[in-house]
């Protein structure tokens, strides 16, 4: 499927940002994240299935750029949510994009909601 | 910094008493200039503020930023701003800080020319880095060398220290300490000049040259100038209090300055003709002058200006009085110019109290060192024996920590004593680093007590007779043993189940992939199944090795490192089609690189097809079973070792374990297949097998030792069935054999009757569990490519199936390709 359709059925449009369709609920793993392209941006979208939440990231790590947070492990950290990259294990919250192992950057997160079994990601 | 904690502490202290306001020269709310270099590491703004902006509105401190004082009026009692507010005050504090000092060399107006002070220091040392090939600092101290690390981690190849001095760090370190420091630093390629003189900035707008009074000179195109401070005191100058010659605003022991009004606290008070440029003594003078201010009696002493750091990698370490020289004193020093490491301590005369000393290189005993000092504790009979910490098993624990006073300040930026810890440990059940930080606040500023306030937790839990282990993560109290029991007696196939059943909150990284490698190990059952394919470590969960730049690596099986020609030939016309960069691997099979994610089901099925299967390189799992060519063509080969190599190999092939195992077979005892630096290797005899045990390459090498001699083959499988077993049911997460070994009580005599003697009745057991394993394997990725929902999970784009990862990129070497350097 094109970009272009998912643009077409966007939820709400407000000032520069806007809704769009991500995928269907099913198409993302349980307790773990897929990546979601939206022009030239990369966002990666996870299913915390154990706490039924839904949470949205920028893809790249900011310690070595690289687009893989949508393939890392999901888990918490005194009871925050937090995703940890696969290449060097740094960990963010899931809900701020904060930086919880230390000495990198944080990320941007996008909200989520969910429409009749589709997820849609706020996007700037 | 201390001006933060002067409202923290009159907040805590007056319980609303007081209206606050704060003035700052800067833009933003105070920020911890201890970690600035973490800036360029990517730390942001907001994670270095001390506390947001919302904090002072929160606790009715009026704040206001990028408006400094610019005028005291002592009579009327209050102060004018520069954008033009008088408000009047009852007490009012000082904590304008430090300017750095700026020799008066002509150019240094230059372009290219910083300093290293603040966040706009650093975003133009960033704006210039990023035209600059050649970088100079000038200054040799503690913050002349932050400053070279922070233009080495922007990129910049060439980095010169330029230092007055004929030694590095002059107040903190003797010149023995600072030959040893250079050696270190010039092998991370910096460069160091001493002795050096600047006697002009030349260069027509931007910097180009550095002209040294010797004569010599050094092209450079960026210039940080790191030359000590300067106190920050003309506002008390303007409003007549006295200040020294050098500068700095007098205080008294309760930090009041000539005016009993006023107060200065911080790196712009003078106490007793000493400025103080740590952060540690200003929050000291900060409590103080807070006390004082509440009618609370409390003297400033002087404060303790050790310090340790860790330089560009390289631990520096400075205590008491390092040069000896403020009391008679002898001198001990340790020197180990090979590994880097010096050590002096500087005791009493009559041998009995440490008053001071310098450790560069290693710096573990620090802590205990400056305890030891500050706390006049008696030392042994043979002071040397505190420097040579390498002969204990465990430096720092135990004794050293059991022997302070309760009234020991352990952490010294907070000033947190060992009597606060001990109880909270005993009495509050903090059983870990994190809680106690979080209830005391120790360990919060610069980190350094770390070590120790964690060594007082383990010594406090062990007085207690608490049973001390190492439990998994916060999700698991169990050891992973404990953990694999359970998991096997309850029968349970899933990560969700044993969080459900044996843990607590949602999992984590840590516990995820041990979970999941233990129910591997004893359920075998495909790792990508629904549940437990996103538990599985990101390697584990792609079935592929992830390498710099997020592509994958395919490394089919090759058993014992025996292919025929046309599968040789499959790999390469594989290789070509996809692009990929191929290499033989330490373990004799090819590897190939830079596979997009999307492109891993094809080639798979391409390999399966050609009659190859997984070789399990992303897996803490068998690897490789390595061998010599052997008696079948060797003139000197005793035995078939690659049949019995390819005949090991396939047995324990996808067999998963708390870390990666290796192994090898060697025809003689000329042992070309390297089998004793393998976690299990054969060599063959007149007789038989000699089987080797617990050996590893790796980062700390170590020989396998012989377990069995001229054994023949079933009683070597026996054996090896049993050692595995063993090891997989006992070992702790992401431990090799040989460190597994190392720590196991009898050692190598115990392990000998456990596999050999069956000492613990287990044997027949795990030659059964390990014969279940054998029939159970299955290609896992056989299983994946033909199992659509998983096929499913290979693409980039959930959205754009076809699509693959744009961001990958790839530079050509040698004819083949390699992964773009990462930034």
């Amino acid at each position: 499927m094109e970009i272009k359709e998912f643009m077409e059925t966007t939820l709400t449009n407000s000032g520069s940002e806007v809704w769009i369709l991500a995928c269907n609920a099913e198409e993302v793993p349980e307790n773990g994240g897929v990546c979601v392209k939206f022009g030239d941006q990369q966002i990666a979208l996870f299913y915390f299935t154990r706490r039924n939440e839904w949470y949205a990231t920028q893809n790249q790590c900011p310690h070595r750029q690289q687009m893989a947070l949508s393939r890392g492990m999901i888990g918490s950290h005194v009871g925050e949510p937090k995703i940890a990259c696969p290449f060097h294990k740094n960990t963010f919250s899931l809900v701020t994009g904060k930086n919880i192992s230390g000495g990198v950057g944080d990320l941007t997160v996008y909200p989520v909601r969910l429409k009749e079994n589709k997820v849609y990601i706020r996007v700037k | 910094m201390v001006g933060f904690k002067c409202c923290e502490k009159l907040i805590q202290k007056s319980n609303g008493l007081f209206e606050i306001t704060a003035f700052g020269e800067e833009i933003r709310p105070a920020y911890d200039r201890v970690h600035l270099t973490e800036y360029f590491s990517g730390k942001s703004l907001e994670q270095l503020q001390l506390a947001p902006e919302s904090w002072y509105a929160e606790n009715g401190i009026s704040l206001h930023l990028g408006d400094p004082v610019c005028q005291i009026n002592r009579h009327e009692k209050t102060v004018d701003t520069f954008k033009g507010l008088t408000l009047p005050y009852d007490v009012l504090i000082l904590a304008t800080g430090s300017a750095p000092f700026v020799p008066a060399i002509p150019g240094v107006e230059k372009n290219g020319v910083c300093l290293y002070r603040n966040i706009e220091d650093l975003d133009l040392i960033a704006h210039w880095a990023k035209k600059s090939k050649k970088g100079a600092v000038i200054g040799g101290g503690l913050l002349g060398l932050e400053a070279a690390k922070a233009l080495m981690d922007l990129d910049i190849p060439d980095v010169s220290i330029i230092e007055f001095s004929p030694k590095l760090m002059p107040r903190q370190i003797d010149q023995a300490g600072s030959i040893v420091l250079e050696t270190k630093l010039k092998n991370l390629g910096l460069s160091i000049l001493l002795n050096k003189n600047t006697l002009e900035i030349l260069g027509d707008n931007r910097v180009q040259k550095l002209q040294f009074s010797d004569g010599t000179s050094l092209e450079i195109d960026l210039l940080v100038i790191s030359a000590g401070i300067r106190p920050r005191d003309e506002l008390a100058k303007l409003c007549g209090l006295d200040t020294g010659v050098r500068g700095g605003i007098k205080v008294d022991d309760q930090m009041r300055t000539t005016d009993p009004f006023i107060y200065a606290v911080g790196e712009c008070a003078l106490h007793e003709g000493l400025i103080y440029g740590l952060v540690a003594p200003g929050y000291e003078m900060a409590e103080v002058a807070c006390s004082n201010i509440l009618l609370q009696e409390k003297k400033f002493n002087g404060y303790d200006m050790s310090t340790k750091l860790k330089l560009i990698g390289v631990d520096v370490a400075s205590f008491g009085d390092p040069f000896g020289q403020l009391t008679p004193a002898d001198t001990i020093i340790i020197q180990d110019s090979k590994k880097g490491i010096y050590k002096r301590i500087n005791i009493s005369r009559d041998g009995k109290y440490l008053l001071g000393g310098i450790l560069i290189g290693e710096a573990q005993q620090y802590n205990l060192l400056m305890q030891t000092v500050k706390n006049k504790i008696q030392l042994p009979d043979d002071p040397q024996e505190i420097l040579l910490g390498s002969n204990n098993r465990h430096p720092g624990t135990a004794a050293g920590v059991n022997s302070l006073p309760d009234e020991a300040i352990i952490c010294s930026c907070e000033s947190i004593t060992k009597k606060t810890i001990c109880s909270l440990v005993r009495d509050e059940g903090c059983e870990s680093t994190e809680t106690i930080k979080r209830a005391t606040r120790a360990g919060t500023g610069c980190g350094g007590c770390i070590p120790l306030v964690k060594d007082l937790m383990l010594a406090t839990m062990k007085a207690e007779g608490k049973y001390i282990r190492t439990v998994i993560c916060e999700h698991f109290h169990h050891s992973r043993q404990e953990l694999f029991d359970l998991v096997k007696m309850n029968r349970i196939k899933s990560y969700e189940n044993v969080l459900n059943h044996l843990g607590q909150g949602d999992g984590c990284e840590v516990c995820k992939p041990v979970v999941v490698s233990i129910l591997a190990s004893l359920w075998n059952e495909m790792p990508l199944k629904k549940g437990n394919a996103t538990a599985q470590d990101s390697n584990d969960r792609f079935l592929a090795n992830i390498q710099k730049g997020g592509s994958y690596s395919v490394v089919p099986r090759i058993p014992g490192g025996e292919i025929t020609p046309q599968k040789l030939i499959v790999i390469g016309e594989i290789a070509a089609k996809y692009g990929l960069y191929t290499k033989i691997t330490g373990g004799q099979r090819i590897d190939m690189f830079g596979a997009h994610l999307n492109d891993l089901p094809s080639i798979w099925e391409e390999l399966i097809d050609a009659g190859f299967e997984s070789g399990h390189a992303y897996g803490k799992a068998l690897r490789t079973v390595k061998s010599c060519v052997g008696s079948t063509w060797c003139r000197f080969g005793l035995h078939d070792s690659v049949s019995f190599a390819i005949q090991i190999e396939e047995r324990y092939r996808g067999l998963r374990a708390p870390h990666k195992l290796k192994s090898a077979v060697s025809g003689c005892i000329r042992e070309c297949a390297e089998a004793q630096s393998k976690d299990f290797g054969l060599i063959a005899t007149e007789k038989g097998w000699n089987i080797y045990v617990c050996g590893n390459g790796g980062s700390k090498p170590q020989h396998a030792v012989l377990l069995a001699s001229d054994v023949d083959e079933t009683t070597c499988i026996k054996y090896i069935d049993r050692f595995l077993m063993f090891y997989i049911q006992t070992a702790d997460p992401l431990t090799r054999t040989a460190p597994w070994l190392n720590k196991m009580e009898g050692g190598i005599d115990y392990l000998r009757n456990v596999v050999v003697n069956d000492s613990l009745g287990m044997g027949s057991q795990w030659e059964t569990e390990m014969q279940f394993h054998m029939n159970s394997y299955r290609c896992e990725w056989k299983e994946a490519i033909e199992t659509p929902e998983i096929r499913k999970r290979f693409n980039h784009f959930v959205n754009a199936p076809s699509e693959k990862d744009p961001t990958l990129e790839f530079e050509p070497m040698r004819n083949q390709k390699k992964a773009k350097e990462w930034k």
